[in-house]
């Protein structure tokens, strides 16, 4: 994250987009339907959520143990192993293995953690086209945008803007809102891309600490080109994706594949434990695993809020939610949106940059209810708004109590004192439902703007009661 | 210090004693007759536009050359050993041998084969998913890069679940480079959730079910 998101701003001119709104709204109401008629068993639901969630806890708990024994078994396998403390790190990395080949174009598979190092602009820096091959990844790029959605990047464009913007940007191309035709012209561009490229990045969904393996899932196929056909091959991944056991990932995949898109499983399920061996024909002669920190170590060390580590990356929080159904991804201004995002960005680069978007939540608990691994998404919400709000420094979150405002402040204070004594409680209703006519509509503040202001009763319930009673 | 030491040292302090066992009894209960593996996998892959020849695993060579055949494909790229000659000596269209390195022939193989074709090591009853680890008989490239994949599985190597496959048979004990998945041909709903076939990998699975 490079600047301060103004959440607000963005999320008040997505809800003006009616275009947008009604993209996002579609999309998700049919990936909330696919994803509950992959779990028409509640019970059957409970159990493989339990189990994907104690897989991830176990794997977290051993976590500087997993890393350790991931590298020495890809190292055995031939795969070199990177450690990145930071994005910055990472791209290095990348770029040293990248010049070292002499590339000049490189081919990607879908990668998250290479969006929250903005590899891509770091390597174009560098005079090194890096071009996405996901087709919703190349969507997004070629019209200069990020993506809105961790599992559907163009999901925030319809068929119209897509045939736009091909016949726009792909020399020869013309306007068609046919899909089939559409796929097929990115199709027909990246394979020459796939045929020539010096080296592929991917992403990683698990690595498996006892083989040396990772693993990756995908529908396209563009994940085995990137991982197969250049001579190079870099995997990025945060370190929190490791697992200790390969059975561990049976059971990810199948809650995730069904909570990301309701697939009872992906076209592909790709899993790479070496480069080319001696006498194969194919497959790359160098794989390199690049294993970034970037805050997840912090995050770690705080027993309640490790549980954000546990994320399989399906999305299912987000298509969920009823905020980013309405806003959509782009609003938060950051890489991962949504309910992950609003627990993950504020720990990763601190309240006062990320914590705007801690506000954009009803606790209605619909993300930790789709939640497959159970992270207790809305908790740690609240626990954070916590973070942002305090002022005594003993909070274990970056820019800490960076929200808090003085009239807020008083107002709750006040509030719980008014509560503590009873006293000032009486007092405090016969003011209200006495003085409630001179009640002015600005003291409820941004409320009243599209609401009505609720009415007050004339007498307080004590009040009332008793007299009942007489 | 390097970043590996600052990220492990970070890491260091494990808050709780790990090695909670993983109860895996869900999984490897689920349990299906012969007659139920092959109808939960046919019907689980042709869900997801994959396509089923029944065939008998004496004469599968047959059915192979009738589908080439039938569908008109110009060329057949094939791997090496005994069963891939038995497909090569069964077709009549010309075949391809992926018998040297990609670099010699990758302009061939992605312009110019029509389908591949390949084994497969078993199969998924629950999620019809296809099981193969590609080999230097069988090179990775083989069921990716021609439009159209043609794969033989023999029914009596069906497995219930993928958990069930990874433990039976050990996979932890020996990986090979690559290990396989295919469910289906490649597609995207990238675009306005529309489906699409074809996008990167093969447009068409063809199963040949052996039994």
């Amino acid at each position: 994250m490079n600047a301060k998101a103004n959440f607000t701003d963005a999320a008040k001119t997505a809800l003006e987009n009616p275009t947008l709104r009604s993209n996002f709204r579609s999309a998700m109401d049919s990936l909330r339907e696919r994803r509950a008629a992959q779990f028409p068993d509640e019970a059957e639901l409970d159990g493989a959520r339990d189990l994907a969630s104690a897989i991830r806890s176990r794997a977290l708990n051993s976590l500087s143990d997993n890393l350790v024994e991931l590298e020495k078994n890809c190292l055995a396998n031939g795969i070199q192993v990177h450690w990145a403390e930071t994005t910055a790190e990472a791209n290095q990395i990348i770029l040293d293995i990248c010049q070292r080949h002499d590339a000049k174009h490189v081919i990607k598979g879908k990668s998250m953690v290479s969006e929250e190092c903005h590899l891509n602009d770091f390597l174009a820096q560098h005079d090194i086209e890096a071009l996405e091959s996901d087709l919703g990844e190349y969507i997004v790029q070629i019209d200069g945008e990020t993506p809105s959605h961790i599992i559907m990047p163009a999901i925030h464009k319809n068929k119209k803007e897509i045939a736009e913007l091909f016949a726009e940007k792909i020399p020869g191309v013309e306007y068609t809102e046919d899909v089939d035709t559409l796929t097929a012209i990115a199709r027909k561009v990246l394979r020459h891309k796939f045929e020539s490229a010096a080296v592929g990045i991917s992403g990683v969904n698990f690595a498996v600490a006892e083989t040396g393996t990772l693993c990756l899932v995908e529908n396209e196929g563009n994940g085995r080109m990137t991982t197969t056909v250049p001579p190079v091959h870099i995997a990025i991944t945060g370190i929190e994706k490791v697992v200790p056991k390969l059975s561990d990932i049976a059971p990810l995949y199948s809650v995730l594949t069904r909570s990301a898109t309701g697939q009872h499983a992906t076209t592909y399920f790709n899993l790479i434990s070496s480069p080319r061996r001696e006498g194969e024909r194919d497959g790359p002669q160098e794989v390199h695993l690049v294993l970034l920190d970037n805050g997840r170590s912090k995050i770690y060390n705080d027993e309640q809020m490790r549980e954000t580590l546990k994320c399989i990356r399906c999305g299912a929080c987000m298509n969920h939610c009823p905020v980013y159904t309405r806003i959509g991804g782009h609003a938060y201004g950051t890489v991962y949106p949504g309910p992950i995002g609003q627990i993950l960005n504020p720990q990763q680069y601190g309240i006062d940059q990320a914590g705007e978007m801690l506000s954009a939540c009803s606790l209605n608990g619909a993300c930790g209810e789709a939640c497959p691994v159970r992270i207790p998404i809305p908790s740690l919400i609240s626990e954070l708004r916590h973070e942002a709000t305090r002022n005594d420094q003993q909070g274990r979150v970056y820019g800490q109590g960076a929200l808090r405002k003085l009239h807020e402040a008083v107002v709750w204070g006040s509030w719980k004192w008014i509560h503590q004594n009873p006293t000032a409680y009486r007092l405090m209703g016969f003011a209200a439902t006495r003085l409630r006519k001179w009640v002015p509509d600005s003291a409820m503040g941004p409320w009243t703007r599209t609401r009505v202001k609720p009415a007050l009763a004339p007498k307080t319930l004590h009040e009332m009661m008793k007299e009942r009673g007489e | 210090m390097s970043a590996r030491e600052r990220i492990l040292g970070r890491l260091a302090p494990s808050v709780i004693a790990s090695d909670q066992s993983i109860d895996l009894s869900v999984h490897l209960d689920k349990q299906y007759s012969a007659e139920e593996k092959i109808a939960r996998f046919s019907e689980k892959l042709a869900s997801v536009h994959g396509e089923i020849i029944p065939c008998n695993r004496d004469d599968w060579p047959a059915t192979l050359a009738e589908l080439v055949q039938r569908e008109g494909f110009a060329n057949l790229a094939l791997g090496q050993g005994a069963l891939p000659d038995q497909a090569a000596e069964a077709v009549s269209c010309a075949t391809r041998r992926y018998d040297r390195a990609i670099e010699d022939w990758k302009g061939e193989l992605f312009s110019d084969v029509a389908a591949g074709f390949t084994t497969c090591r078993g199969g998924i009853a629950e999620t019809g998913s296809l099981v193969v680890w590609p080999s230097a008989q069988e090179p990775r490239l083989l069921s990716l890069v021609p439009p159209v994949h043609i794969a033989l599985l023999f029914a009596d190597t069906l497995r219930n679940t993928l958990t069930e496959t990874l433990v039976e048979e050990q996979w932890h004990s020996a990986m090979p480079t690559n290990a396989l998945l295919i469910s289906g041909p490649s597609k995207s709903a990238d675009i306005a959730q529309v489906l699409a076939y074809g996008v990167h990998g093969p447009k068409r699975l063809i199963v040949l079910l052996a039994h």
